[in-house]
C-alpha cells in the first residue's frame, strides 16, 4: 500500500484513532472522519437520497390535499409549511447535494487527480448538511410550526413568523456555509489537480459544467446568506431593512433573494448540463458535438444569470424601462441554452445508438427540459408573466425543469456511473420501468398544471375553484404514481450495490470515452496515487503503459 | 470498498509528483456538530428561552477549540514538510476564492445600502407614498416615515478617519513584516507583525468608543431605521472581520515567534496578509459611502 494517502475502512488497523472500535461504530466512525472523496461522494448521495423522499412525502401531502376542491386533509397554515419545506428541502436537500456528491465522484476520476484538493475541508462541507436537514425537520415540531414563507422567504411574511423561520434562517446558513466550502473545494481541484495534458478544452464537459457551477455559488450563496442574515435582525434586533416604516422596503429582499436566486436555478442545471452531455455522446458512440460552444454556451448561461433577477419580480411595480430590460436579457439566454439543445441533438445525429437506462434518462432531459425552456421563454414575456405570476403554470415550469431536467439528469448520472463504482450491474429492465413510469406519471402530474396556471389557478393555496378540478385530479393521480415510482429507483439501486451481477469491465458501456473508464471496475478505493501520464486518441485519453 | 486495483494504477503512472491527501480527521464533523450547537442555543435565545444562553456559549467554545486544533494539524503537516508547491497552489486559489465569497457577502449589504438611498427612500417621499405619510421628507439620513426619533450621525472627518489612517498604515506595516519574512529578518517581522496587531486593536478600540458614543450621545441606534440599519451592519461585519483579521495576526506572530515559516514557503503568513488588505479595501469603500457620501 502507498504510504501517501489515508486508507479504506479495511486497513483502519494502521489508523490509531479507529481501531479498537468494529462494526456499526466501526462504520459510522470511518464515515465521520473520512476525507476520501469517494466515501464524501457517498455520503452526499445518500443524504441526497433521503431528503428526496422527505421533499417527496411533503409534495405528496400536497397533492393529496389538491386532490379534490375544498380543505380535507391539513389546515392551511400546515399546507404553507409543506409548500415551503418541500421546496426548501428539494433545493438545497436533495438536488444540490446531489450533483456535489456527483462531483466528488467523478471529478477526480475524470482529471487524474489523487482526490478532492481540501480532503478534510470537504468532509466538513458534507456533515455542515446533516445539521441543517435536523433543524428543518425539528421545526416542524415547534408551536408556531414550519416556515410557511414559501421557499423564497418573502418578507415581510418572513420578518413575521413563528420561531420556525428562524431554524430555517440557520439551516439556510448552514447549508450556505457547507455549499461555499464546497464550491471552493471543487473549482480549485479542477483548475490545480489535472493530470498533465488534461487540459481545460480536453476535459469532459461535466467539469467544466462544474467549474462554472462552482463559480456561481461562490458568487451568489454569500448574497443569500446577506439576505437571511437581514431577515434575522429585521425580526429580532429591529433593522428595518424590509421594512418601509423605518426606510427600507420589502421588495428589497426580492431583488436580493432573485440576484442569489436566478444563478441558484443554473446552479440546479448546469451539472445536470454536464452529466447529459457525459452520457448521450456515450451511448451514440460519436464525440460531443460542438464541444467547444458547450463551454461558451455554458460560460454565457452563468453570465447572463446575474443580470437577469427581476424577470420574477415583474408584478413589483417597477419602471417599465427595467421591466423591458429584464425582458430583452431574460430572453437572451435561450440562445445559449439553444445552442446546447442543438448540440446534444447533433451528437445523437447518425450515431450508432442504444437505448440503455442512462440514455433514457438523457433523452428525456433533453425533450422535457426543451419544453420546461420553451414556458421559461413564455414568462419572460412581461405581459404575459403578469397573467401567469404565482400561478400553475409557472408551477409547470420550474418542476419541467427541476424534476425532469436537474432529477432526470441525475438519474441519468447514477445508472450510467453506479456500474463503475460499484462493480455491479443494475438491472436494465427495471431501470426502463423506471424511466418509463418516472417519464409518464411526471407528465400525467406537471403537463396539466400548465392548463391550470393558464386558466388563472393560483399556487400555494389548499383550496380552489371547482371548475380546476378534473385537472387537479389527473395531477395527483400522476403525483402519487411519481412518487411510488422513485420506490422502485430505490430498489434498483439498492438491489444493484448488494448483489446486481459483478462486472469487472474497464469500460463498462462500449462508447464511454472519458478517463474514469480507464480505471479498474469496481473503480479502486484511490483511484490515482500520482498523476497518470494520459495519451489522446482524439478526444479520449488512454492512460499510457510506463 | 476494496483497494486491489491501486497498485495496477500506480505502475502505470508516468508523472512521480504526490500530492498530499490527509489522513482521516475527526475535526470536520465535530465542527458541524459544535455549530448545530451553537444555532440551537442562537434559536432558544431567540425564542426568549434563556437557558439557550448554555448550548450557544458551549457551541462557541468547541467551535474554538476545534478551529485551534484542525488548525494547528495543517500547520503541523505545513512545518513537517507535507506541502509542496502543488499544494501549496492550491491553498492560494482556495483563500482567493474564499475572499471573493466574502467580498459577494459585503455586496448584499452595500447592494441595500444604495438600494435604499437610490430607490426606496425616494419612493417613500413620493406623490404615491405622500397619502401614507405625509410630511415625510425623505432626506438622508433618515430612520424612515415611521420611527421619527432624530438622531445625528457620525462625521467622516472624525475618529473614521483617523481609522483609515490606521488600516492603511498596518497595511503598510504587514507588507514590511512580509518583505522581512523573505529576508529572512526574523526580529523586524516579529516587530512589523507587532506594529500591525497594535493598529488593528487601536481600529478595534476607536470602533468601539464610536459606537458608544453613537448609542449615548448621537442616539445613533441599530433600530434607528434603515440608516441605522445599513450603518450597524456594514461597520458591525468589516468590525468582525478586522477582529478576525486580528487574531489570525496574532497566530501568525506566534507561529513566527515558534520559528515556523521560512523566506519561501509561507503562504500561513500570506493568507492572512491578503485577509488583511481584503478588510482594508472594504474599509476604504464604507468609508467612502458610509460615512462620507
Ligand atoms: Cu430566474
Amino acid at each position: 500500500m502507498d504510504a501517501t494517502l489515508p486508507h479504506p475502512a479495511g486497513g483502519a488497523e494502521h489508523h490509531g484513532e479507529h481501531a479498537k472500535l468494529r462494526g456499526f461504530r466501526a462504520v459510522a466512525w470511518h464515515y465521520l472522519t473520512t476525507t476520501n472523496h469517494k466515501d464524501i461522494g457517498t455520503l452526499y448521495l445518500c443524504f441526497a437520497l433521503a431528503m428526496f423522499f422527505f421533499g417527496g412525502l411533503m409534495a405528496l401531502g400536497i397533492r393529496a390535499e389538491l386532490f379534490q376542491p375544498g380543505l380535507q386533509l391539513v389546515e392551511p397554515e400546515f399546507f404553507n409549511q409543506l409548500t415551503t419545506m418541500h421546496g426548501l428541502v428539494m433545493v438545497f436537500g436533495a438536488i444540490m447535494p446531489a450533483f456535489t456528491g456527483f462531483a466528488n465522484w467523478q471529478l477526480p476520476m475524470m482529471i487524474g487527480a489523487c482526490d478532492m484538493a481540501f480532503a478534510r475541508l470537504n468532509n466538513w462541507s458534507f456533515w455542515l448538511l446533516p445539521p441543517a436537514a435536523l433543524l428543518l425537520a425539528a421545526s416542524f415540531f415547534t408551536p408556531s410550526g414550519a416556515t410557511a414563507a414559501g421557499w423564497t422567504l418573502y418578507a415581510p411574511l418572513s420578518t413575521q413568523q413563528g420561531v420556525g423561520m428562524d431554524m430555517a434562517i440557520f439551516a439556510i446558513h448552514l447549508m450556505g456555509i457547507s455549499s461555499i466550502m464546497g464550491a471552493i473545494n471543487i473549482i480549485t481541484t479542477i483548475i490545480n489537480m489535472r493530470a498533465p495534458g488534461m487540459d481545460l478544452m480536453k476535459m469532459p464537459l461535466f467539469c467544466w459544467t462544474w467549474l462554472i457551477t462552482a463559480f456561481l455559488l461562490i458568487a451568489v450563496m454569500p448574497v443569500l446568506a446577506g439576505a437571511v442574515t437581514m431577515l434575522l435582525t429585521d425580526r429580532h434586533f429591529g433593522t428595518s431593512f424590509f421594512n418601509a416604516a423605518g426606510g427600507g422596503d420589502p421588495v428589497l429582499y426580492q431583488h436580493i433573494f432573485w440576484f442569489f436566486g436566478h444563478p441558484e436555478v443554473y446552479i440546479m442545471a448546469l451539472p445536470g448540463f454536464g452529466i447529459v452531455s457525459t452520457v448521450i455522446p456515450a451511448f451514440s458512440r460519436k464525440p460531443l458535438f460542438g464541444y467547444p460552444s458547450m463551454v461558451y454556451a455554458t460560460a454565457s448561461i452563468a453570465l447572463l444569470s446575474f443580470i437577469v433577477w427581476a424577470h420574477h419580480m415583474f408584478t413589483t411595480g417597477m419602471p417599465v424601462t427595467a421591466i423591458l430590460y429584464f425582458m430583452y436579457a431574460t430572453m437572451l439566454i435561450a440562445v445559449p441554452t439553444g445552442v446546447k439543445v442543438f448540440n446534444w441533438i447533433a451528437t445523437m445525429w447518425r450515431g450508432s445508438m442504444t437505448f440503455e437506462t442512462p440514455m433514457l434518462f438523457a433523452i428525456g432531459f433533453v425533450v422535457l427540459f426543451t419544453i420546461g425552456g420553451f414556458t421559461g421563454l413564455v414568462l419572460s414575456i412581461a405581459p404575459l408573466d403578469v397573467q401567469l405570476q404565482d400561478s400553475y403554470y409557472v408551477v409547470a415550469h420550474f418542476h419541467y425543469v427541476l424534476v425532469a431536467g436537474s432529477l432526470f439528469s441525475l438519474f441519468a448520472g447514477v445508472y450510467y456511473w453506479l456500474p463503475k463504482w460499484t462493480g455491479r450491474m443494475y438491472n436494465e429492465t427495471l431501470g426502463k420501468a423506471h424511466f418509463w413510469l418516472s417519464m409518464i406519471f411526471f407528465n400525467v402530474t406537471f403537463f396539466v398544471q400548465h392548463f391550470l396556471g393558464l386558466a388563472g389557478m393560483p399556487r400555494r393555496i389548499p383550496d380552489y375553484a371547482l371548475q380546476f378540478a378534473d385537472f387537479n385530479m389527473v395531477s395527483s393521480v400522476g403525483a402519487f404514481g411519481f412518487g411510488l415510482t422513485q420506490l422502485l429507483f430505490l430498489y434498483v439501486v439498492v438491489n444493484c450495490v448488494r448483489s446486481g451481477k459483478k462486472t469487472t469491465e474497464k469500460r463498462v458501456w462500449e462508447g464511454a470515452d472519458t478517463l474514469e473508464w480507464e480505471l479498474p471496475t469496481p473503480a479502486p478505493y484511490h483511484s490515482f496515487h500520482t498523476p497518470p501520464k494520459l495519451r489522446w486518441e482524439g478526444h479520449r485519453p488512454i492512460i499510457a503503459a510506463e | 470498498m476494496a483497494d486491489g486495483g491501486s497498485s495496477e494504477t500506480h505502475a502505470h503512472s508516468g508523472v512521480h509528483a504526490h500530492y498530499y491527501v490527509p489522513s482521516p480527521s475527526r475535526w470536520p464533523a465535530y465542527c458541524a456538530g459544535a455549530l448545530l450547537l451553537v444555532v440551537t442555543g442562537a434559536v432558544l435565545l431567540f425564542s426568549r428561552i434563556l437557558w439557550g444562553a448554555l448550548p450557544f456559549a458551549v457551541g462557541f467554545a468547541l467551535t474554538a477549540y476545534i478551529a485551534v486544533r484542525w488548525w494547528g494539524d495543517v500547520a503541523r503537516e505545513s512545518e513537517g514538510g507535507s506541502y509542496k508547491g502543488w499544494e501549496d497552489m492550491s491553498f492560494r486559489w482556495g483563500m482567493a476564492w474564499f475572499i471573493f465569497s466574502e467580498v459577494m457577502f459585503f455586496a448584499a449589504f452595500f447592494g441595500a445600502l444604495f438600494y435604499a438611498r437610490a430607490l426606496s427612500v425616494p419612493d417613500l417621499g413620493g406623490a404615491h407614498s405622500k397619502v401614507v405619510w405625509p410630511g415625510y421628507d425623505a432626506v438622508w439620513p433618515t430612520a424612515g416615515p415611521h420611527f421619527s426619533s432624530a438622531f445625528e450621525t457620525i462625521p467622516a472627518f472624525g475618529i473614521p478617519l483617523v481609522n483609515t489612517a490606521i488600516l492603511l498604515t498596518s497595511g503598510v506595516t504587514v507588507t514590511w513584516a512580509h518583505w522581512a519574512l523573505k529576508l529572512n529578518r526574523r526580529r523586524d517581522l516579529l516587530v512589523a507583525l507587532a506594529l500591525t496587531i497594535a493598529l488593528g486593536a487601536c481600529f478595534l478600540a476607536l470602533q468601539i468608543h464610536e459606537y458608544q458614543d453613537a448609542y449615548a450621545n448621537l442616539n445613533l441606534r441599530l433600530d434607528s431605521g434603515i440608516y441605522g440599519s445599513t450603518f450597524f451592519m456594514l461597520t458591525g461585519f468589516h468590525g468582525m472581520h478586522v477582529t478576525v483579521g486580528t487574531i489570525g495576526l496574532i497566530v501568525i506572530f506566534g507561529r513566527c515567534a515558534a520559528g515556523h515559516f521560512s523566506p519561501d514557503r509561507h503562504f500561513g503568513f500570506e493568507a492572512v496578509a491578503w485577509y488583511w488588505h481584503f478588510v482594508d479595501v472594504v474599509w476604504l469603500f464604507l468609508f467612502v459611502v458610509v460615512y462620507w457620501l
